[in-house]
């Protein structure tokens, strides 16, 4: 299993290579920063001066030397709009967003998972059938549609929760949590269910899919011609084999949950890290995007290795490996 | 060849299922009335001599106080909502069909190519499409048009915009129809009709564009429904986040961003009514996608 | 009394192109002990009787007439709840590919114990004792050790001979073997049947043994049922039918057997194919390709008639019958 871990690790280094290649060279070749950093006028000395403290009149390797560099010790440089580290804008936003994708994920599996195995046993209800429909409008609706329908309904119309910003947050140190408040907790509601809707959606259609494809296997007919309970085929033989796949799938979802809530984010003014990439992206404010394509890119290998070593633990088959018999 | 279709086990179990019927119908009626909104719509919103502010924020017809010429209620500057939703669907749709259309060449092409020509070739491309496949294509789009924003000058750029989307979000679809495409050529490869091809000495691309494609298009197509969904909603989201299309030749997702500003004076109707359209169309889109996909699925016949 | 008794049995697939007959009147009994071989071409309707009895037809197949009888009770009106009970118990089951017939995730211990928990109260260390008793005599090595084992981590004859613990343990009177052998390599074929012979007869179990293999049939059997185009051929003692087949059909089965003993010019085959349920012709299904047919043949269904200790269903035997 080790010998797994640092094969995948090998694999994704020239993934991480390449997506850094690709952000430094917005940085090299896209948009002047000149330009932004001094506005219009300027001198040619600022200009030269600006120049050399750049470091942009290095030969480009050396450039793409320094810049890795800077980013594996976490330096990203200054955003061009904000003036202010990359590296600390990101922080701070990263416990909105953070808590934002978490209260969304739980959601969309607490919720999603069991809806997902009743309309998989009770497969012709009536209820199976409308929790279905109402499934395939949740896919149909953009997440930002669903957000300004929950911000009309509960916020405008009836009022109960607040239609944007995140409430009332505890400072902890390096972190800032909205968990510990009544007005933080209010606040997370409505974002938290708008990006969680799809995902639910997903996870409900796919662990029903999963359940009828396993219902209809030969160990199931074998069970039932044992006479096992239906109870303990559901449960215990359908469900099993049922979750296998969708955990990877699920662990997948993480990431779509991270890019996702850019758009949540921007429906609810949520201060998190989407927020401050659109924002990026209107004003070509390339520090901040390549920051973000980088932590992107890693946050997907980690994820992707956690998936695989989530499958390698649930599955039999690929722990003890192959063969064996005789 | 239009009496084959309406015999086949496909069309009967389209006129079987109502949703599947309904759908199309409704599609069909969105289709029309955007394709062709320079002359159905009632008024045209973009001609900017015959907007009158004083037209502005009238509530829909249906509304006690509601004006009687604008069935779904004008926006902050007179512009009908009706009409801007249908000109705005026309945008929405051709960037989206556009966008598949592409994500389908692309796509299409290197799951031929990987699957026929196998090894080297294949691992690379599979890799390429595989580690793209774990990003979420949102994300994709967005950096893509994030970097044509700042490559391309201001002016270039605005000219530009639709094409750019129609490249980022294209870009952002391609790996599915590459996966899929990959996985049925190499089951055809082993087929006898490719041998012979090879035995009488047919070229590699006849045999792949020619020979191979037109059996493995299948599930492209049903894949290709459910991507223009995905697709109209991705240039949506884009335009919604203000990276798409500008306010002066809108779409879908421009108008609801641009009405969400009026969501809290109660102005309901200038973002709620571009919603529907939007839901609606993919909503049939999706419902169409899916009674495709079980058609075709020769396990469930 | 017949352990089962299959009286007239009909079952139906409604599909959109309207209703089809799967299996058209099919009668068979098995008595307590017996081995009852089914046997016929794929598509005859074996698979679908054996599915009949233990109430496990896949919808929309159902039973449209006829009855189905355990120890005189009849089974075929019971719901799915209330056949849970017999199955395992009183009628077993055995299916072909024991790769997907075993549930990968769960040890073949604990498959044992939970069958065997379901219908008999057990502590679990006794069912866990039990379970390596079982897995003992389908002879599975050193079970103790590998009771916690997965079934992959088998080849498919051991696979297959826990299956046959698996059908076995709860202890049931009658088991229903679909085609036990046939994923199987051809040298462990042999090992299984002899297995699965020895363990009925210890535990005095009567199996119905579904195959198209003539072959497994005549080592096993003690009566053989022919099945065409849904319905019975020929049924009766297997050493009859095999020396004396009384239907063309079963004359041509085997005669298409090559023989390590006997020496032939070419081997028999029968010419057409067994039609498709949607095109049965009419009268006798066989009419078309039989070498013996007659004006009757092709116009009245014949019903089951003796002819000598076998009864086929064949106008060539009305006249013995009237005979007397």
């Amino acid at each position: 299993m080790f010998a797994f871990i640092v094969s995948r690790l090998l694999q994704a280094i020239p993934v991480l290579l390449v997506v850094g290649f690709i952000s430094f060279g917005m940085f090299a070749f896209v948009g002047d920063p000149i330009l932004f950093m001094l506005g219009q006028d300027f001198t040619l000395e600022q200009k030269e001066a600006l120049i050399r403290q750049l470091g942009l009149d290095q030969p480009f390797l050396v450039q793409y030397g320094h810049y890795l560099w800077a980013a594996l010790h976490g330096n990203f440089g200054m955003s061009y709009r904000l003036a202010r580290p990359v590296s600390t804008l990101l922080l701070e936003r990263l416990p909105a967003t953070a808590e934002l994708a978490l209260s969304a994920a739980a959601f969309a599996m607490i919720v999603g998972m069991p809806l997902g195995v009743y309309t998989g046993i009770k497969r012709d209800a009536l209820s199976s059938r409308l929790i279905l429909m109402f499934s395939l409008v949740g896919v149909s609706l953009p997440p930002f549609l669903i957000g300004i329908l929950l911000i009309l309904i509960f916020a405008v119309l009836l009022g109960w929760l607040p239609s944007f910003g995140r409430g009332e947050v505890v400072n902890l140190g390096i972190w800032t949590t909205g968990f510990l408040t009544w007005s933080g907790l209010k606040a997370l509601v409505l974002p938290a269910i708008s990006l969680g809707l799809f995902p639910l959606t997903l996870n409900m259609r796919l662990v029903r899919a999963e359940m009828l494809e396993v219902l209809r296997s030969d160990y199931i007919k074998f069970a039932k011609a044992r006479g096992i309970s239906q109870r303990a085929i559901y449960f215990g033989h359908a469900l099993k084999n049922t979750l296998v796949p969708v955990i990877t799938i699920v662990g997948l979802q993480i990431g779509g949950l991270i890019a996702f809530a850019i758009v949540t984010e921007s429906v609810f003014q949520w201060p998190g890290m989407g927020l401050l990439l659109v924002q990026s992206i209107g004003t070509a404010d390339i520090p901040v995007m390549s920051a973000y394509l980088q932590l992107i890119a890693v946050l997907f290998v980690v994820i992707n290795l956690l998936v695989d070593l989530l499958y390698y633990a649930v599955d039999p088959r690929l722990r003890i490996g192959r063969g064996g018999g005789h | 060849m239009l009496g084959r279709f309406l015999d086949s086990d496909v069309f009967y179990s389209f006129r079987r299922n109502p949703l599947a019927v309904g759908s199309a119908i409704v599609l069909a009626c969105i289709l029309i009335g955007s394709v062709f909104s320079p002359w159905l719509a009632p008024t045209n919103p973009f001609d900017l001599a015959s907007l009158n502010v004083m037209d502005s924020f009238n509530p829909p017809a249906f509304m006690p106080d509601g004006a009687r010429a604008n069935l779904l209620g004008t926006d902050e500057q007179g512009r009908d909502v009706l009409s801007s939703i249908m000109y705005g669907t026309r945008v929405s749709l051709f960037v989206g069909v556009l966008a598949v259309a592409f994500a389908i060449t692309l796509g299409v092409t290197v799951g031929l190519v990987a699957g026929y020509l196998g090894g080297f070739v294949e691992s690379v491309l599979m890799r390429i499409t595989d580690v793209q496949l774990s990003f979420p294509s949102i994300l994709i789009a967005l950096l893509v048009d994030g970097i044509a924003r700042a490559v391309l000058p201001r002016e270039l750029h605005n000219e530009l915009e639709l094409y750019v989307l129609i490249f980022a979000i294209g870009i952002s679809g391609w790996p599915q129809f590459a996966r899929t495409v990959r996985g049925s050529t190499m089951v055809e490869r082993g087929k006898e009709y490719v041998m012979a091809a090879r035995v009488i000495g047919i070229g590699s691309a006849r045999i792949m564009f020619s020979h191979i494609l037109p059996n493995v298009l299948g599930p492209v197509l049903v894949i290709a429904t459910l991507s223009l969904g995905q697709a109209i909603l991705a240039e949506a989201t884009l335009s919604f986040l203000g990276v798409g299309l500008p306010p002066t030749e809108p779409s879908l997702g421009t108008l609801i961003r641009i009405g969400q500003n009026f969501l809290l004076s109660g102005e309901w109707w200038v973002t709620i009514f571009p919603g529907v359209a939007l839901a609606l169309m993919v909503l049939a889109i999706n419902l169409l996608g899916d009674w495709l996909r079980d058609a075709l699925n020769p396990r469930l016949r | 009394m017949a352990l089962l008794d299959v009286v007239d049995l009909v079952v139906e697939f409604p599909t959109r192109r309207g209703v089809l007959r799967a299996l058209d009147g099919v009668s068979l009994s098995i008595d307590p002990g017996e081995v009852l071989g089914v046997v016929g071409e794929s598509g005859a309707g074996k698979s679908l009787t054996g599915a009949a009895i233990i109430g496990l037809l896949e919808p929309p197949g159902r039973v449209a007439s006829g009855q189905i009888l355990l120890n005189g009770e009849r089974i075929d009106t019971k719901t799915q709840e209330q056949m849970r009970p017999l199955r395992g118990k009183q009628i077993g089951a055995i299916f072909q590919d024991p790769l997907t017939t075993l549930n990968p995730l769960y040890s073949i211990g604990r498959q044992l114990v939970e069958t065997m928990q379901t219908h008999m109260k057990l502590s679990d260390r006794d069912a866990q004792a039990r379970a390596i008793k079982w897995l003992e005599d389908v002879g599975i090595p050193a079970a103790a050790q590998r009771i916690g084992a997965y079934p992959h981590q088998f080849s498919g004859g051991m696979r297959q001979r826990v299956v046959i613990a698996l059908a076995l343990c709860a202890e049931p009177k009658l088991v229903i073997a679909d085609e036990p052998t046939t994923a199987l390599d051809v040298s462990i074929q042999a090992q299984i049947i002899t297995l699965l012979k020895r363990l009925t007869r210890e535990h005095g179990t009567s199996v119905m043994l579904i195959t198209h293999d003539m072959g497994v049939i005549a080592e096993t059997a003690d009566r053989v049922a022919v099945m065409y185009a849904g319905r019975l051929a020929e049924i009766g003692p297997v050493a009859e039918v095999v020396k004396h087949p009384a239907h063309p059909y079963t004359e041509g089965l085997m005669g298409s057997i090559p023989s390590l003993t006997h020496r032939v010019e070419r081997l028999r085959q029968i010419d057409g194919s067994m039609p498709r349920l949607t095109a049965i012709p009419t009268g006798c299904a066989f009419n078309p390709r039989c070498d013996k047919v007659f004006d009757r043949c092709r116009t009245d269904r014949p019903g089951l008639l003796p002819s000598g200790q076998t009864q086929a269903a064949c106008w060539l035997y009305a006249m013995e019958a009237a005979n007397g």
